[in-house]
C-alpha cells in the first residue's frame, strides 16, 4: 500500500516560488516552514523578511510576515520581540543584506540576545540586483562588479559572519548549516528546528547561516553549484556548530 | 486628578507619552533631547513598558517600525542629526501605513552644526524627509504644557490615521521648564486587525510591507496615502491666531520663534501698532485658510523662523501673491530678542506705508 512519506509542509502556501532554477531559497523556506508545523508555533510567529531575493518570503511562509528595510530586519525583529515577548520572531535575510548594509543591526541583537532566530542565507552575492559583490564573495570569485575575480587587496577579505558573532558573550546558538546535498539538508532542517525550540524555551539569540547556491549569478549550471559550495564555499566557511546552548539538544 | 507639576519640556513629552500608553520606546542619545531618553529609561519600565537604548538611530527607527507593526504604540525621539538618520525608516513606516511618534528636538545644522536651538529642519519634516510621497502629521508646540498636550494627541491621530505623526520642537522648548498640568492616563487599547501579532485564529495572515511591484498597484497605494494626507488637512489642520481682526501686519511664526513673536507682538500693541500674529500648530497640514483669509485683505506678512527662511515659502504659497511677505530669521543657534523682531514689524509696518503714498520704501 501506498504510505505518504512527504508532502508540502502546511506553513508553505501552495503556490509557486519565484526563484531561478537550482536556487536554494524555496528549499531553506520549506525547512523553516517544517520546523513552525513540527513546533506547532505557526499561530504566534511573526517572521521579518529581508530586501533582496528572499523579499518575498512573506508570499510563501504562511505566517504574519514584515518586509524590513535592507539589512535593518534584527532591529525590526526586536521591536515585535519586545513588543509581544511571547511571539516567536524569526529573521531571512541574505548575504547582502545581513552582512553588507546590515552588519550593525545584526552583531548589535547577537550582543543583546535578542530571543529570536535568524535565518542567514549566505551564497556570496548580491543575487536580486544581478550578481555583484557581497563582503561574503569569495576571493578570486568572479561578479558583476569584480570582473576579474574579488582581489583581497583591493576589496579585502570575505565576512566570516558565524565566526565573528562568535565572539559575542551573549547569543544562545550560532551553527553553520548546508543544503548542497540530501545528508546537509537534514542536518540544516534540525539546525533550523532547533534554533525556533530554543526561541521557545527563551534561552536567546540563535543564528543559523544556510550556504546555498545562485547558479544564475555564479554562471554555473545547478549541478557546477552544489560542487563549488562542497568544494569553494564550506572551504571558506565551514559548516559546523560554532556554539549550542548548554543543556541545548 | 489633574496634577500640575514643574517639568522640562523633554521631560513632559517622556511622562505624555507613558500617560498615552508607549508601550515601546527606543532610542539613542543625542543632545539636546537626552533627558526625554532618559525618563523614558527611568519610567516606561515601572509603567510595564519597553526601554531600549538602541545601536544607532538607524536601529531606533526600525524597531519602532518592528513594534508598530505588532500593534503596540511607540515611539522615538532625536535631534536634527539623528533625524537624518531615521529618515529611510520614517519613508517605510509611512509606506507601510504604520502608526509611529517621532520627536524631534531641533538643533542647528546643516551637518553635526551645533548643540543649540533652530527651526531649520522644516523642510525635511514638512516634506517628506525620506524617500518617496509621502506626508508626516507635523505638530509644533510652543510650550511645555503642549509638548505634554500634543504628545497625547500625537499617538491619537497615528493610530486614526495609521501615519507617523512628528513632534517637532527644539532645543528650547526640550529644555525649559514650566509647569505643565500633566493629561491623564489614556487607554492605548486601538483595535489594529492588521497587526503582525502572530495568525492566532485569524484566517488570513497579515502582512506589514510597502513593496508594490506593480506599477498600478503601486499608484493606488499612493492615491491612497494621499487621500490620508487631505483629510489630515480637512480635519486636523491647527493653529492659533492672536490679535489678528484688525492687524496691519500679521507674524507667522511657530514653536519658540512664535513665543519670540507673541512678546514682540505684545510690545508692538503697547505702542498702539495694529500687528498680530498666526501661530500655525501643524506644520503640515500647513493652515493655509487664515493666512489666505488675510491676504485677501491685503495684509502683509512677517515670517520669522530661527532658520534662514523654510516655513516663509507655505506662507508665500498660502498668500499666492495677494499680500507681501517678508521674512526674518536667526540662524545657528542664535536666538532673536523680541525687541528685534518689533524693530522688523516697525520697519515693514513703515514700507507699507511707502508703498501706500507710492513713495519708495520696497518690499524686501
Amino acid at each position: 500500500m501506498a504510505m505518504k512519506v512527504y508532502s508540502r509542509p502546511q506553513s508553505i502556501v501552495d503556490m509557486p516560488f519565484h526563484y531561478c532554477p537550482g536556487c536554494h531559497h524555496g528549499l531553506i523556506h520549506g525547512l523553516v516552514a517544517e520546523a513552525i508545523d513540527e513546533l506547532e508555533i505557526a499561530k504566534k510567529t511573526v517572521g521579518v523578511g529581508p530586501v533582496g531575493c528572499g523579499v518575498f518570503v512573506y508570499d510563501y511562509i504562511d505566517t504574519d510576515m514584515i518586509q524590513a528595510s535592507h539589512g535593518r530586519a534584527p532591529a525590526v525583529a526586536t521591536g515585535v520581540k519586545r513588543a509581544l515577548p511571547e511571539s516567536i520572531v524569526f529573521t531571512y535575510q541574505g548575504d547582502g543584506d545581513l552582512a553588507a548594509i546590515g552588519t550593525s543591526e545584526i552583531i548589535h541583537a547577537a550582543a543583546r540576545g535578542e530571543n529570536i532566530t535568524v535565518i542567514f542565507v549566505n551564497n556570496a552575492i548580491f543575487g536580486m540586483t544581478g550578481g555583484q559583490t557581497a563582503p561574503t564573495t569569495l576571493v578570486g570569485q568572479t561578479t558583476t562588479t569584480a570582473p576579474q575575480g574579488r582581489l583581497e587587496e583591493v576589496e579585502g577579505a570575505p565576512i566570516q559572519v558565524c565566526e565573528m558573532l562568535n565572539t559575542l558573550q551573549k547569543p544562545a546558538m550560532i551553527s553553520r548549516v548546508s543544503v548542497h546535498n540530501p545528508a546537509n539538508i537534514m542536518k540544516a532542517k534540525k539546525r533550523i528546528k532547533s534554533a525556533f525550540q530554543y526561541q521557545l524555551e527563551g534561552r536567546g539569540f540563535t543564528f543559523v547561516e544556510v550556504l546555498s547556491s545562485c547558479p544564475t549569478n555564479w554562471r554555473m549550471s545547478p549541478l557546477d553549484a552544489l560542487r563549488f559550495i562542497d568544494k569553494k564555499m564550506s572551504a571558506y566557511y565551514p559548516i559546523q556548530d560554532f556554539r549550542m546552548p548548554e543543556g541545548g539538544r | 486628578m489633574a496634577e500640575k507639576v514643574l517639568m522640562k519640556g523633554n521631560e513632559a513629552i517622556a511622562e505624555a507619552a507613558i500617560r498615552a500608553g508607549c508601550q515601546c520606546f527606543f532610542g539613542y542619545p543625542i543632545t539636546p533631547q537626552n533627558e526625554l531618553i532618559e525618563y523614558m529609561a527611568r519610567e516606561l519600565p515601572k509603567a510595564g513598558g519597553t526601554f531600549l537604548q538602541c545601536e544607532s538611530e538607524i536601529g531606533a527607527i526600525n524597531m519602532v517600525f518592528g513594534a508598530s507593526s505588532a500593534g503596540v504604540r511607540a515611539m522615538t525621539s532625536s535631534s536634527s542629526p539623528g533625524i537624518s538618520l531615521k529618515q529611510e525608516g520614517i519613508s517605510y513606516i509611512a509606506g507601510a501605513q504604520l502608526p509611529a511618534v517621532i520627536v524631534n528636538i531641533v538643533r542647528c545644522g546643516p551637518g553635526l552644526g551645533g548643540i543649540l536651538p533652530s527651526q531649520s529642519d522644516y523642510f525635511q519634516s514638512t516634506r517628506s524627509g525620506g524617500h518617496g510621497d509621502y506626508r508626516l502629521l507635523v505638530l509644533a508646540p510652543n510650550s511645555v504644557q503642549e509638548l505634554a498636550d500634543l504628545t497625547v494627541l500625537a499617538f491619537e491621530k497615528a493610530d486614526e490615521y495609521r501615519n507617523p505623526v512628528m513632534i517637532l520642537g527644539d532645543g528650547i522648548l526640550g529644555q525649559m521648564m514650566e509647569p505643565v498640568v500633566l493629561p491623564e492616563v489614556t487607554s492605548s487599547k486601538v483595535d489594529k486587525p492588521w497587526a503582525t501579532t502572530g495568525k492566532g485564529d485569524r484566517s488570513q495572515c497579515n502582512l506589514v510591507s510597502s513593496l508594490f511591484l506593480n506599477p498600478e498597484e503601486l499608484e493606488q497605494h499612493n492615491l491612497l496615502l494621499q487621500s490620508k494626507y487631505k483629510k489630515m488637512k480637512e480635519q486636523d489642520t491647527r493653529w492659533e491666531s492672536y490679535l489678528t481682526e484688525d492687524a496691519e501686519i500679521i507674524i507667522v511664526a511657530y514653536g519658540s520663534a512664535a513665543r519670540l513673536s507673541m512678546a514682540a507682538v505684545n510690545m508692538a500693541r503697547q505702542q498702539g501698532l495694529k500687528v498680530g500674529l498666526i501661530r500655525p500648530i501643524t506644520l503640515f497640514p500647513f493652515p493655509e485658510q487664515p493666512i489666505r483669509e488675510a491676504a485677501e485683505k491685503g495684509t502683509p506678512f512677517l515670517a520669522v523662523e530661527l532658520s534662514t527662511g523654510q516655513m516663509v515659502e507655505d506662507v508665500r504659497l498660502s498668500v499666492e501673491g495677494r499680500s507681501p511677505v517678508y521674512f526674518y530669521g536667526r540662524c545657528g543657534g542664535v536666538v532673536p530678542d523680541p525687541k528685534e523682531i518689533l524693530e522688523q514689524l516697525i520697519l515693514r509696518l513703515r514700507s507699507q506705508e511707502g508703498l501706500k503714498k507710492g513713495t519708495k520704501g520696497g518690499a524686501a
